[in-house]
């Protein structure tokens, strides 16, 4: 079996040490580890990093294969430092049966980059109507353990409530996307200062928090766990904030672009900067960076939205909203919150790696960096600095925010199950 | 002067009194047998209107005209357009056509800016309403009305709308022509009061250079000029307001309202009226509404636009003018 040799690699930001790899797993932690034949990796005081989970990701595939596929979504997770990304199932046809979330989990086997868990919806075809086959997903080769209508709100109280009651059969867990449709009619950005001024439809702050409030209530009701994805305001911290005080069982994500960026970059009427939930203003980006920091919000995901280029290339108004965001979240994170000293790189392994793996029950990843763990790994060079340029992209997609934007950090290695996916910058 | 007009907030004081200047110079050539000025001949100028609007689009065309301007009218409606992508495709192809200027109407907002600044066209871009983001030529002609009714034709010359107090009354929160007159009028030195029911006032309203009122009547009699906005019946369904008699009971102006404005203020409305909801016909009709002027005005306040950006090093009017006597 191959054995690599990782030298003098900060573990989760701490002191220099070596870790050796074994076939899939890690053999060994410690100081002046050697084993022959083994391929060495001269870290040089590089962050060693469980191998990220994204629980948000927008792979494309079945359906928009102009814009992702699992395999170039996967290779484009790998350059991010990920080893497993679970797959919004806002395709076509929508990932509503077990035929498709299994089509999705085997492309993503079949890649070798990256491990896919295919999320199900949770109503057929994300209308909201009616609950699609939620235990069949669950008890398909996919083993889906995470729903959502992800794109679109689980709007009825009643829908949702069922959903909530009917995954705790087999502790799923459903994923909101908190978004009153009636409140959000038209909307273009975020409502307030700078819509106003552009004449473009307001997506208000209470649309997001008003179905946060009710869900963590129903959550609380039936007794059963949500999820809520890309929080986006600083009233929805404090609600999920008193909800957890409560004792209500509700985990959080948000997204690295709405850690840095606000709705003053729409001025440009850029589409590029076209997102939903919509970029909000600085007291809200500084009111999730809080959150994340203080474990209110548990988890980064990146909400990974490829587009082709036409689809942003055009009017404000008729552009598709989303952004890529596999291979920029961890320099995303890297300069809000550890540049900023809001987290530490341990804190950035339980944002990114530990949390997101155990919501979505991701067997085998988020585990800690010691003897006999599977060898998911990152290695990131946290001193780089450069400039973003999205030619070098693997996503199919290259509709980032952050083209020609300095930022920090650069992850130069990711090891799957053992098996070096990034070496030096450049995939296998 | 900058290269594009996209928006009223773009014009410093000097810029719009300059444009205003150049109206009236541009109002004499109306008065005269042949209305015409050699100014643009030889330009191109391209008619860009994905969204209907008769009004505006003739009066963009009867300005370019008297310019001496080659016009081409462009009319999207009912195409493709809906894809987003054709926006670029056609500035693509007028570009290639090596049009001068682009006067372009779009139902989305900030379809003019990207025009502008994506690097698909060289031309000069003029904004003739885009979503319910701006109109600028509409706030310069109303200003321009303003000016002459309020200060005078030759008196206002050079002058500002210091000191004015002008109000807006109905849909402020999907009218391009009350952002477009607020940032223009405060520029110019006006007081304007916002006079709606909540539910038609943005969101950050407190952050604009104006007044907000919900109550009409308190603010007639303090007004030199009263803009009434058009209010679409589409919005009652929406909720905005209870219905069209509670609307026009609060915020529709009628004689025993206009009565309580100064002996010397004026009614406008940029057109087209709808009467009885938001005016009364003897409000309309009265020699106080200014709605016929405003529209002859807007053919001046059009050609000085495009003059000022097309013209360049071309003589102005009133040089060209002794020119033509010889
Ligand atoms: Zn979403």
């Amino acid at each position: 079996m191959s054995k690599t040799l990782i030298r003098g690699a900060k573990v989760l930001g701490g002191e220099p040490q070596d870790v050796l790899i074994d076939g899939t797993v890690v053999e060994a932690v410690g100081t002046n580890l050697s084993a022959e034949g083994a391929e060495v990796v001269e870290a040089d005081g590089k962050v060693l990093l469980p191998g990220l989970v994204d629980l948000h990701t927008h792979l494309r595939e079945p359906g928009r294969e102009d814009s992702e596929t699992v395999l170039t979504g996967t290779r484009a997770a790998a350059s991010g430092g990920y080893t497993n990304v679970f797959a919004m199932a806002n395709t076509f046809p929508v990932a509503d049966t077990a035929g498709v979330v299994e089509q999705v989990w085997r492309l993503g086997q079949e890649s070798g980059y990256c491990d896919v868990q295919p999320i199900g919806a949770v109503t057929v075809g994300l209308e909201g109507a009616k609950l699609a086959e939620l235990g069949a997903m669950h008890e398909s080769a996919a083993g889906v353990t995470v729903f959502s209508d992800d794109g679109k709100c689980v709007h009825d109280a009643v829908i949702m409530r069922r959903a909530l009651e009917y995954v705790k059969a087999f502790n799923g867990v459903v994923a909101q996307h908190a978004q009153e449709p009636r409140l959000t009619e038209g909307a273009q950005m975020n409502e307030g200062v700078v819509s106003a001024e552009l004449g473009l439809g307001g997506w208000p702050a209470v649309a997001e928090e008003s179905v946060i409030a009710r869900d963590v209530l129903l959550a609380e009701h039936v007794g059963s766990r949500v999820h809520i994805c890309h929080l986006s305001t600083a009233g929805s911290v404090e609600i999920v904030r008193w909800a957890k005080s409560r004792g209500i069982d509700v985990t959080a994500e948000v997204t690295p672009h709405h850690l840095l960026l606000t709705d003053e970059l729409v001025r440009s009427y850029n589409p590029v900067y076209k997102v939903n939930p919509p970029l909000r203003t600085e007291r809200d980006v500084m009111a999730l960076r809080e959150a994340l920091a203080d474990g209110t919000i548990d988890i980064v995901a990146t909400d990974h939205a490829p587009h082709p280029h036409e689809d942003k290339d055009c009017e404000w108004a008729a552009a598709a909203m989303g952004m890529v965001g596999l291979e920029t979240a961890l320099s995303v994170v890297q300069e809000t919150m550890v540049d900023t000293g809001l987290l530490d790189w341990a804190g950035v392994a339980d944002r990114m790696s530990f949390k997101p793996a155990k919501i979505g029950q991701a067997t085998g990843h988020g585990r800690p960096v010691s003897a006999g763990e599977p060898a998911n790994l990152t290695l990131v060079d946290a001193a780089y600095r450069g400039q973003v340029d999205p030619a070098g992209f693997a996503s199919r997609s290259r509709n980032t925010p952050y083209e020609g934007r300095e930022l920090p950090g650069r992850v130069t290695h990711t090891w799957l199950r053992g098996k070096a996916t990034l070496v030096d910058g450049k995939l296998t | 002067m900058q290269r594009h007009l996209i928006s009223a907030a773009d014009l410093t004081r000097d810029d719009a009194v300059l444009i205003l200047d150049t109206a009236e110079e541009m109002a004499r050539v109306a008065d005269r047998p042949i209305k015409k000025l050699p100014t643009l001949r030889g330009r191109t100028v391209v008619n860009l209107f994905f969204e209907d609007s008769t009004r505006t689009r003739i009066s963009f065309e009867a300005a370019e005209k008297r310019l001496s301007a080659d016009v081409i009218n462009f009319t999207a409606k009912g195409s493709s357009v809906s894809k987003g992508e054709s926006l670029k495709d056609t500035a693509q192809t007028l570009e290639a056509m090596g049009v001068d200027a682009v006067v372009i109407r779009h139902s989305a907002s900030g379809a003019p800016y990207r025009l502008a600044t994506s690097g698909w066209i060289d031309a000069a871009v003029v904004n003739a309403g885009d979503g319910t983001h701006q109109h600028p030529t509409q706030a310069l002609l109303d200003a321009f009305t303003m000016r002459r009714r309020l200060v005078g034709r030759d008196a206002g010359l050079g002058k500002d709308l210091d000191g004015r107090r002008i109000t807006l009354v109905g849909d402020i929160l999907h009218s391009r022509v009350a952002r477009s007159n607020v940032d223009l009028l405060h520029t110019l030195g006006a007081e304007v009061t916002l006079v709606a029911p909540p539910t038609l006032l943005p969101v950050g309203v407190e952050t604009w250079p104006c007044e907000v009122s919900y109550d009409l009547d308190s603010t007639l009699p303090k007004s030199d000029a009263v803009m009434l906005l058009r209010v679409q019946r589409e919005r009652m369904n929406a909720a905005f307001f209870p219905t069209e008699r509670e609307y026009s009971r609060r915020y529709g102006l009628d004689g025993d309202r206009m009565a309580k404005m100064p002996d010397h203020a004026i009614v406008m409305h940029p057109g087209p009226m709808v009467r009885g909801m938001e005016i009364t016909a003897e409000v309309a009709d009265s020699d106080r509404c200014t709605v016929v002027e405003q529209v002859a005005n807007g053919v001046s306040i059009r050609m000085a636009v495009l003059y000022l950006l097309l013209g360049g090093n071309e003589p102005a009017v009133s040089h060209a003018r002794p020119t033509e006597e010889k």
